[in-house]
């Protein structure tokens, strides 16, 4: 018979511990669904993606009960929308997120990504017009998440895009300045970003993906957190082993899941993201975690030191627990959506430069971060820079979400609702980057990019 | 399939009595039984077999779950898998 204490064990995390599966996410290709009209193109894509995820949500619930795994989210991952909308004739893609936006809403899923250009190295027609659309897109669907990629480690950072995404992150705030600027939270803007990401608001279905693929994300801070607390006043060594075996139990959770639900619905299994990814709700935070390593709070000095320490003790456990695992893997940092975090920022040990440093060692970027609505685009694509910057130089995923709150400034703080939290209004440096950001251009790919 | 039921609450007499009950009239056939007092709380491990049950898994969980609120317990049922997954390299 399995062992009692390990059913027991087993239990307690997903009772007491706060273990779920964060999402089954179907990534599902559109490339054959492009056609030089648009509505024909809108009306194969709605079809397709309503056939392909039609049983998506039921299997996922289905699983839920049988295994008692908590099992929060059924997302869709797409084709970037700028690849295949760019074969039609329409000089604007709104219409292309209400699609998705409906399709979403049939199948029953949570969230769709995808409304999605990769301008790495410049803007194909397709990518412009998407960039252009995204504000009003965003702000007319409730369901579509939408990603930019801007840089890469490959081909250096496109400074245009940059420049671009400033300006759109302050219009997409302004669209949706009537619901705490919410399209902001659905908008990613990415350097090296990953083709098989399950999580959102940055899942898309990249271009060397099969045609439909299932993709699980995990997620266990509190499972962390509780085996951590069992080893106080240890050394590192110590720490970090406990930490991969606690990531190795999240990651099996996550991979029978994956083959449960490949099984089910019939799609090849992609990868497992065995992120660590946190939820406003307490007891599910990163940043406790971090606290539980030694430090008095998140942003304190040695976060970063332990950040980069449990980014990678989770990976190690996780590779040991799948063989496929991609995505992000690692730790995410989002401040709204984590308990902890959100302390950390209002009692003043949180800055949005030590977060800066954090992104180095983290498994993404700024994530879910409000500024003053009064916050420059210039300012905001400076900021995408550095973060670009520091993903291109050091070959790892960053990204940059971003909400500057209209109408708020520094110690106000906004509610998104759900697993998108509260998140306080943090201050941005007052010295401008106007100059910097007019330049446009390219800046080059770095010498260790040539590895051939 | 194989499963796992977990019977977790305030020892009186009859627990077993009343679980296995249930699962006679589903013709759910118990492979192997573990039973335990953990800090003076009764703590009950089954292993099973559902494979000729008549009814549905869902419909078989419903009513073990009605069960344990009608003995003031917490009763689950959940797929083996699971505790294989998380505690077997």
């Amino acid at each position: 018979m399995i062992n009692v204490e390990n059913i027991l064990s087993t239990l307690r995390m997903f009772d007491k511990e706060k273990l779920d599966c964060r999402t089954i996410t179907m990534g599902i290709s559109l490339l054959d669904c492009a056609h030089s009209n648009g509505e024909i193109a809108r009306q194969r894509m709605y079809d397709k993606i309503t056939q392909k995820a039609e049983n998506l949500v039921s299997v996922g619930e289905s699983i839920e009960r049988e295994y008692g795994i908590p099992i929060i989210h059924k997302r869709i991952s797409v084709t970037p929308m700028a690849l295949v909308a760019g074969a039609s004739t329409d000089d604007d893609y709104v219409a292309f997120a209400k699609m998705m936006d409906r399709a979403a809403k049939e199948t029953g899923v949570n969230f769709i990504g995808g409304f999605s250009a990769l301008v790495q190295k410049g803007f194909s027609k397709g990518d412009e017009i998407l960039i252009r659309s995204i504000p009003q897109a965003l702000s007319e669907t409730e369901f579509v998440c939408s990603s930019v990629n801007v840089g890469s480690t490959r081909s250096g950072i496109n400074m245009d895009a940059v420049r671009l995404m400033g300006e759109k992150i302050v219009e997409t705030a302004e669209l949706t300045a009537d619901r705490d600027c919410i399209g902001c939270a659905k908008l990613v803007v990415f350097a090296n970003a990953v083709e098989d990401n399950p999580f959102m608001a940055g899942a898309f279905h990249g271009v060397g993906e099969p045609d439909t693929v299932i993709n699980v994300g995990v997620s266990g801070p509190g499972v962390v957190k509780v085996a951590l607390e069992a080893c106080k006043g240890q050394p590192f060594d110590v720490v970090a082993d406990t930490i991969k075996k606690a990531a190795f139990k999240v990651t099996r959770m996550g991979m029978l899941v994956a083959s449960e639900a490949s099984k089910r619905l019939g799609m090849p299994f992609g990868i497992v993201d065995l992120s660590l990814a946190p939820t406003p709700a307490v007891g599910d935070s990163i940043a406790r975690v971090l606290e539980e390593i030694g430090l008095e709070a998140c942003g304190a000095p040695g976060t970063t030191a332990a950040l980069a320490m449990l980014n990678d003790a989770v990976k190690k456990g996780g590779v040991m627990a799948s063989s496929h695992v991609g995505g992000l893997s690692g730790a995410f940092i989002p401040v709204s959506e984590d308990e902890g975090m959100i302390a950390a920022v209002r009692n003043g040990a949180l800055s949005l430069e030590k977060l800066e440093a954090m992104t180095c060692v983290c498994s993404v970027g700024l994530d879910m971060i409000a500024i003053p609505g009064d916050t420059s685009a210039a300012t905001i694509s400076g900021i995408i820079a550095d973060e670009a910057a520091i993903g291109v130089i050091n070959n790892k995923t960053t990204a940059v979400r971003i909400i500057p709150v209209i109408g708020k400034k520094e110690g106000d703080s906004i509610e998104l609702g759900g697993l998108l939290g509260t998140a306080p209004v943090m201050p941005v440096s007052r010295f401008s980057c106007e100059d910097f950001v007019a330049r446009g251009g390219r800046i080059p790919a770095p010498i260790h990019s040539m590895k051939n | 399939m194989k499963a796992v039921i977990t019977v977790i609450g305030q020892d009186k007499i009859g627990i077993i009595y009343q679980v296995t009950s249930v699962l006679a009239e589903y013709d759910v056939n118990i492979l192997d039984i573990n039973q335990t007092i953990m800090q003076d709380v009764f703590t009950m491990m089954m292993v099973v077999d559902t494979t000729k049950t008549p009814v549905s898994f869902e419909e078989l969980q419903k009513k073990l779950e009605e069960k344990g609120k009608e003995m003031g317990m917490s009763i689950r049922i959940q797929h083996e898998g699971i505790f294989r997954a998380m505690s077997e390299i």
